[in-house]
């Protein structure tokens, strides 16, 4: 009974106590936001898109409309502050980075997210009216403002839910948008 | 007894307000079959916006939309099953709230149980170390026992 192995046993409590500090630890993390969660379409193909477009004089907006390039997919609302925060950076990355953004106004009446457009600027290279909110559901948006980056393949490589921020584009977006060939 | 009244109905009042669904009067279907069966899918899937709500408690837009999606498939002729894939394959499997068992999560399915097992056996082999510690104290030796004889006639004499 005084042997080695039942000495060593006094350490189990110490090395048990030692992994419960470090997950406890890991989730103390203040980078770790515990509600958001990876979307499950990552890496897979977008979902079929085909929506009215906002602008007048009719026309769908579909995954065609991407021609095979990079692309951002926005959703957004004018009843969205969030999304009222991030617009100057979707107009930045439209005009000084030229990514194409595809906009979708969710849950908007069509005059409501023109009225906004007018106001703040259109960044979108063409918006889609998602007026039930279905097409968000496809794309397992939790609320706008998300954003989503589509490769060239037509597959989804990132999904942002929230405002974007300078860090995000800065640090995650652009480096993806340079990794996959823009 | 008369004080007592109060309570009662009080406690009666938050086990019914626990109970209460958000579900709309004109969300339900008029197939009460179909309806039992999109509540019983209801009250397990995340409302994504309020995250520890099912989506048959939030009042969230969103929990209100899944839960219209989840009627109109059950009109449409699909499965329970193939409704709660149509939601996993795009909220993944966090949209459920009681987690299905794969690989990716055995851990938290058997960390618990293999827990509880771990602690039984070792309190087991505590108890039989002990039990079993006890027999070597029982015999003496010859010449311990002559010895003790000895001590023993000498106090005697003493």
């Amino acid at each position: 009974m005084t042997g080695k192995p039942a000495r060593l046993l006094f350490l189990l409590p110490v090395l048990a106590l030692g992994a419960l500090v470090f997950y406890l630890a890991k989730a103390l993390d203040p980078d770790r936001d515990p509600a958001r969660v990876a979307s499950a379409l990552i890496d897979k193909p977008a979902p079929a898109i085909d929506l009215p477009l906002l602008e007048t004089g009719g026309g769908r907006l579909t995954n065609a409309d991407f021609g095979g390039e990079v692309v951002l997919v926005n959703f957004f609302a004018s009843w969205c502050v969030p999304c009222r925060i991030e617009h100057p950076i979707l107009m930045e990355l439209g005009s000084k980075h030229a990514v194409p953004v595809f906009g979708i106004a969710y849950q908007d009446k069509p005059e409501d997210a023109m009225a906004f457009l007018a106001e703040f600027g259109n960044p979108f290279r063409r918006v889609g009216q998602d007026a039930s909110g279905r097409m968000a559901i496809e794309f397992g948006v939790y609320g706008v403002p998300e954003t989503f980056v589509i490769d060239k393949t037509g597959r989804i490589r990132m999904r942002h839910a929230g405002a974007l921020d300078d860090a995000t584009v800065e640090e995650t977006l652009l480096p993806l948008l340079t990794e996959l060939g823009r | 007894m008369r004080g007592f009244a109060p309570w009662l109905f009080g406690a009666a009042l938050l086990l019914a307000a626990g109970s209460a669904v958000a579900v709309e009067p004109d969300e339900v279907l008029s197939d009460p079959a179909l309806e039992a069966r999109a509540r019983a899918i209801g009250r397990e899937v995340r409302c994504l916006v309020c995250q520890n709500q099912s989506i048959d408690d939030s009042a969230a837009d969103l929990a209100r939309d899944l839960r219209i999606l989840v009627r109109e498939r059950l009109v449409a002729g699909d499965s329970d099953d193939a409704v709660r894939q149509f939601l996993v394959d795009r909220y993944g499997d966090f949209v459920l709230l009681r987690p299905p068992m794969r690989p990716s999560n055995y851990a938290l399915w058997f960390g618990p149980p293999a827990l509880l097992a771990l602690g039984g056996v070792a309190v087991f082999i505590y108890v039989r170390r002990r039990g079993r510690g006890a027999v070597p104290l029982a015999g003496l030796s010859e010449a311990e026992r002559g010895r003790l004889d000895h001590i023993i006639a000498d106090e005697r004499e003493g």
